[in-house]
């Protein structure tokens, strides 16, 4: 009754090329917006910012780059740690190298070096298919962690093999460092965030996506139409790379602060991302952000509900939550193997019929 | 024999037996591969909580090494039950990808369970199998190899050779094949899928309780031993996914290569190279054969 798109006549091939094509639609993510830019940095605090939102937000921004390479191109990435590790460690270096760049133009360079690495590591993919090519990609996963530990100029040589982020002011406000505000640091990240989301969901619509996803469904037939491989799939190792290069900018300057490769970049964080891409839904650009919110949220909804409700010790607690993450995950991959995506599809096409379906 | 190639010979055997542990797992990562096309990642995982579930049925309940290992054979059989009911019987005909990412689930809730159950500090394993250098070898050659490596070796031996006879002489063996050359047939011709999953994830387990054993004696049972999946993934290229030989001549190339490269090339580098090196040697002979060495040819039609 509400939700429907009856009456909403396109008169103009502007009208009919638009991003939200349903008027409910464009409300409704104009009002997230409002809540998200307006309210939400009122009421935010250190503990919101830094267990819930940031690592949200950057996870979300991970999760478009590699669903734009396995949900848009079929290109199966187990390398995603390691991009990030590259996006993280050459934000750091340019902006110790100059620090007077801006920090926004810092992340976006940072972004363009990921990329030329994506591409490189993207190479293989040209004569290895399927989970041939994931397997290879872990190449690039464990050989980048280990050039980032051994290679002292990397880290500015210091001793512990840590990075630690400068303070940074963008437009005047500190974003970076212990004292940057949780409302600045939330807002730049949410504005990269939202503008990059709104760049992908127009690339993957234009020419460019449609070229992927032809290669993703046969890679063979699309060669057969005129679709040339070497281009869709190393763009589309550029364009993942360089936001997943964005994401590990923004989890070392804004999130963490300080990171150590090992550690905050290891073969763990590759699986978490892949996980919400599928848990979220291949080839949905509401998918990876759905998929990130999940992934972020259940484990301290587990863990605040094992530990402080039923007092349970951290460390079974810790144990419990593992198990409980398998376990839903299972579920939810038989239950929706589609992912969330897909649900809320479905819900739509309820919602227009509702609440007199018959 | 100059010290300089008495030191060659003592790499290139402790890599080829490094390389027997790894084709044991990737043993296993085949055997489910080729009768399912499920790539699972599950399968060191299995290894770890094989090893664990037998330390702790020895040191809980007190049994001797023969029994706990039975009854662990058995707790593999059943866990291959569960997850066919639980799990793989839902999953039929999806992606390969959910397959996989169902596995990894698979793994967290494995890695999880055996914590719980049996504690995550690093255990021992002492089922009886001798430790330290063999003498002979030491003494007269001045070659030090361990013995457990050698258990390993003989042990992989046999693995491999009673998987040989159980795929090639046995009904289970020809209706093993027969899935895994194409599903449908198999069923028309009245195999049970269902059955045989469970029989080649049983197999899988035991296959993982040997590896486990194996890594476990070497460096006790504890977390990281669910790491030599990573280990085993390489091999796995370079063998090719559906050759059971190829896992075996893939885990040797590997240990040799990683061990060779590890003394003469990472002392270049800074060391700690074994992590990718595996690889990058792989990624070198996929250029070539993207199917690995011993892959089924990959024929692909519009």
């Amino acid at each position: 009754m509400l939700y429907r798109e009856a009456g909403q006549f396109r008169t103009s091939y502007e009208d009919d090329q638009q991003v939200f094509p349903i008027r409910q639609d464009r409300w409704a993510v104009a009002l997230f917006l409002a809540v998200a830019v307006l309210a939400v940095p009122l009421v935010i605090n250190d503990y919101w910012a830094n267990a819930v939102l940031l690592p949200f937000l950057v996870y979300a921004m991970a999760a478009l780059g590699l669903n734009i390479l396995v949900g848009y191109c079929g290109q199966i990435s187990l390398g995603t740690g390691g991009f990030m590790a590259v996006g993280a460690f050459a934000s750091f270096k340019l902006t110790t190298a100059f620090p007077e760049m801006n920090l926004i133009i810092v992340l976006l360079l940072s972004g363009c070096v990921t990329a030329g690495v994506g591409v490189l590591f993207g190479l293989p993919s040209l004569r290895i298919k399927g989970f041939y090519l994931a397997v290879a990609t872990l190449a690039a996963q464990f050989f980048l962690v280990w050039l980032f530990n051994k290679v002292g100029w990397f880290y500015n040589y210091n001793a512990t093999g840590q990075i630690t982020v400068p303070p940074r002011e963008v437009f005047g406000f500190l974003v970076t460092g212990p004292e940057a505000k949780p409302h600045v640091a939330y807002l730049f990240t949410l504005g990269f965030v939202v503008a990059f989301a709104l760049i992908a969901k127009n690339v993957v619509r234009g020419r460019i996506g449609r070229m992927w996803m032809a290669i993703r469904d046969m890679d063979i037939a699309a060669e057969l139409i005129g679709v040339r491989p070497l281009h869709a799939k190393l763009s589309a190792f550029a364009f993942s790379s360089f936001y997943i290069g964005v994401a590990g900018g923004l989890i070392f300057t804004v999130y963490l602060g300080a990171v150590e490769v090992t550690e905050a970049f290891g073969i763990n964080l590759s699986f978490l991302v892949l996980f919400m891409v599928i848990i979220g839904g291949l080839g949905s650009i509401l998918g990876s952000f759905l998929g990130a919110a999940f992934l972020v949220l259940m484990p301290i909804l587990l863990k605040n509900v094992m530990v402080d409700w039923m007092g349970m010790a951290a460390v079974t607690a810790k144990h419990v939550e593992i198990t409980l993450m398998g376990v839903l995950i299972i579920f939810f991959l038989i239950v929706e193997p589609h992912g969330f995506a897909r649900l809320w599809q479905i819900l739509k096409e309820k919602l227009r019929l509702w609440p007199f379906p018959y | 024999m100059g010290g300089e190639f008495l030191f060659f010979i003592e790499t290139t055997i402790s890599g080829l037996m490094a390389g027997v542990m790894y084709a044991l797992v990737a043993l296993g990562f085949v055997l489910i591969f080729k009768a399912s096309g499920i790539f699972n990642f599950a399968q060191g995982v299995l290894a770890l909580f094989a090893g664990l579930t037998l330390v702790g049925l020895m040191e809980k309940f007190g049994l001797p090494p023969w029994a706990a290992i039975i009854a662990t054979v058995g707790v593999m059989i059943v866990l291959a039950w569960l997850i066919e009911r639980l799990v793989l019987q839902y999953l039929v005909n999806q992606d390969p990808i959910i397959l996989f990412m169902s596995t990894i689930g698979l793994a967290y809730v494995l890695e999880g369970l055996g914590d719980i159950m049996w504690g995550s500090d690093v255990k021992v394993l002492e089922i009886g199998i001798p430790q330290g250098a063999v003498d002979w070898l030491l003494d007269d050659y001045g070659l030090y190899i361990e013995k457990l490596e050698i258990v390993a070796a003989v042990t992989g031996a046999i693995m491999v050779t009673g998987l040989a006879v159980f795929f090639n002489k046995t009904r289970i063996g020809r209706a093993l094949r027969a899935v895994a050359d194409d599903h449908q047939a198999a069923l028309s011709v009245g195999i049970s899928l269902r059955t045989i999953w469970v029989i080649v994830w049983s197999v899988s387990g035991i296959v993982a309780l040997v590896a486990g054993v194996m890594w476990g004696s070497k460096s006790g049972v504890q977390f990281s031993l669910s790491l030599i999946a990573l280990k085993a993934l390489p091999v796995l290229i370079l063998g090719g996914f559906t050759s059971i030989p190829g896992a075996i001549v893939g885990g040797l190339i590997i240990g040799v290569g990683e061990k060779w490269a590890e003394i003469y090339i990472g002392s270049l580098v800074g060391g700690a190279i074994e992590n990718w090196f595996a690889y990058v040697l792989a990624l070198g002979f996929l250029l070539f054969r993207p199917q690995g060495l011993f892959g089924e040819r990959i024929i692909e039609r519009v």
